[in-house]
């Protein structure tokens, strides 16, 4: 019993910095995964990837001008990643151009400008801050900025489940019978990025979107609805932030990594035993039902 | 006044600056069944899409009366057949038009849905994931999720393409229970024997309308080798398309039936 209790409650219950580290990625997880999985949903996986790129040189001029304070970092990040989203989601919306071409070009300008602003001032270090973020390291503020940022998150899909999933499910229908469809299309990028910003502190720009994508990747594997595949996902998300974190505590690994190889775990384990996963379909298929 | 449910002013309407459909002007009666046949690229598709408003007049409007309920089923659906969604998610959508994006769904809502499955030969079909089901199905799908819109304008965009020759009966019989309520119904439609015996009236096109109006005389041989010596491809080099070339007058636009007055033929693009 000690030897459990010591593996898994001690870790949380002795330091302050761990309770704040699961308390804020167990938030992030209810905001970021839901979000993932209409991301999969909309074939835009990606563009997540792309997305947590371009908030960067935001970030990076936070960085710049008032040094490693959440606040600015945040807020920067937000502009640059709306700015990205909404240029290349206008781009697609309105020229011939897809949205994977389009996201590309601006994320790619975006972090350029990123790795050019880093770089004139700060040095590697730093760069590795921004880039990999310090979950053992949530102040109250970030806290605080996760939670409202889950707040608005599950509000807003909510609000527009039913308009994101008829876009997602055929756009052109919901054109002809309402004119949600571009509306649902920005507000839902600009989730992407309010997940991602709020992801970045604690993860780092470049593994947040993994907390956003792999339990989405995860949970397509088990259910054929999207209702219950947020429910799984925001599960799995929860699963992953509590084994990475006991992970990098017992093993001293860093965080972010940690929570998101264990996301990559269930990813595999959900492939191979999922139910529409690769054994299932294999072993399955060859007993079948008269009609 | 007529009892219109469109008016078509001297629409225009095209992609890149050539025009799919040229010129056309007249009016759809409230209550009327209306065929659209034409070769390929003789802008039917075009025509709803326009009539739908997703696609912008380049010239011209159209004029629907003000609370008309609209239901498209277009040619081509966007539907992401690999989205995970049941039968009974996709034809819920048609209750948008009652519920818009926050109402809940009533039991009552649920039944109709049942209902409009049951009406397409599709009862029991909830619960199918629509990544199982055959082209013809998924057509029987839409057209219940159309039933369920409720609307007094319906465009159908060549509803029949996959579906076998009994279910091609089951929905015109459908189509003619719509007419009979009196809604408004035009349905692009390639077989001509199929319009021959269910639709009253027909709107011929080949860019412009050939002819329009009672079924058996819009479809006179005449008539028919006309639209077929119309030409499909664009001419990159065609004249622009000066605004005296045509009568602007709306005065013709209650005897909707002929409309030969502009005359240049379909390769004035």
């Amino acid at each position: 019993m000690d030897f459990l209790y010591g593996l898994f409650i001690a870790p949380f219950a002795d330091f302050a910095f761990m309770q704040r580290a699961l308390f804020g990625s167990l938030m992030l997880s209810v905001g970021a995964c839901p979000v993932g999985v209409f991301l999969m949903l909309r074939r835009m996986s990606l563009s997540g990837d792309a997305m947590a790129h371009a908030i960067l040189p935001g970030a990076a001029a936070g960085f710049l001008l008032y040094g490693l304070e959440i606040l600015p970092m945040t807020v920067g990040g937000l502009i640059a990643g709306i700015i990205v989203a909404l240029g290349a989601g206008a781009v697609s919306r309105f020229t011939i151009q897809r949205e994977d071409a389009s996201m590309a070009a601006f994320y790619l300008i975006s972090l350029a400008v990123g790795v050019l602003m880093v770089s004139i001032r700060g040095s590697s270090v730093d760069l590795m801050h921004v880039l990999f973020g310090t979950v053992l390291a949530l102040n109250n503020e970030a806290l605080i900025l996760i939670g409202g940022i889950v707040v608005v998150t599950l509000a807003c899909l909510a609000i527009f489940w039913r308009a994101l999933v008829a876009e997602c499910l055929d756009p052109l229908f919901l054109r002809s019978v309402s004119r949600m469809g571009s509306p649902v299309h920005f507000i839902f990028l600009g989730l992407v990025v309010l997940n991602l910003v709020g992801g970045f502190q604690a993860l780092g720009t470049l593994l947040s979107v993994g907390l956003m994508m792999l339990p989405a990747a995860a949970a397509r594997f088990w259910t054929v609805r999207v209702e219950p595949m947020c429910v799984l996902a925001v599960l799995i998300g929860f699963a992953s932030c509590i084994a990475g974190l006991l992970l990098s505590y017992h093993a001293s690994l860093p965080s972010g990594p940690a929570i998101i190889l264990s996301a990559g775990v269930v990813y595999f384990c959900s492939i191979l035993f999922g139910t529409r996963g690769v054994l299932r379909a294999r072993i399955v298929h060859h007993r079948h039902r008269t009609a | 006044m007529t009892n219109a449910c469109l008016t078509f002013r001297d629409l225009t309407l095209g992609y890149n600056s050539h025009p799919a459909i040229h010129h056309l002007n007249g009016i759809v009666r409230k209550g009327s069944l209306t065929a659209v046949v034409g070769a390929n690229g003789s802008g039917k598709s075009t025509l709803m899409k326009g009539i739908v408003g997703v696609l912008k007049p380049m010239e011209g409007a159209v004029v629907r009366v003000p609370g008309v309920r609209t239901a498209y089923l277009p040619q081509q659906s966007e539907l992401d057949r690999s989205f995970p969604a049941r039968v009974v998610d996709l034809v819920s959508l048609g209750l948008w038009p009652k519920r818009g994006m926050l109402g809940r769904y009533t039991r009552e809502d649920r039944d109709s849905v049942s209902r409009a499955l049951m009406a397409v030969g599709l009862g029991g079909f909830e619960k199918r994931p629509i990544d199982t089901l055959s082209g013809g199905q998924l057509q029987r799908t839409l057209f219940a999720r159309v039933l369920l819109q409720d609307a007094d304008l319906i465009l159908l965009d060549e509803p029949f393409n996959a579906v076998d020759a009994k279910t091609v009966g089951d929905l015109i019989q459908l189509i003619k229970r719509w007419h009979g309520e009196e809604r408004t119904i035009m349905v692009v439609i390639h077989d001509l024997d199929l319009v021959r015996q269910n639709f009253p009236e027909t709107l011929l096109l080949a860019r412009q309308p050939v002819a329009w109006g009672d079924t058996k005389e819009t479809l006179r041989p005449e008539n028919l080798l006309k639209a077929r010596r119309f030409h499909e491809a664009w001419e990159e080099n065609a004249p622009w398309c000066e605004p005296d070339d045509h009568d602007h007058s709306h005065d013709h636009a209650h005897d909707h039936h002929d409309h030969q007055q502009h005359g240049s033929g379909p390769r004035a693009a």
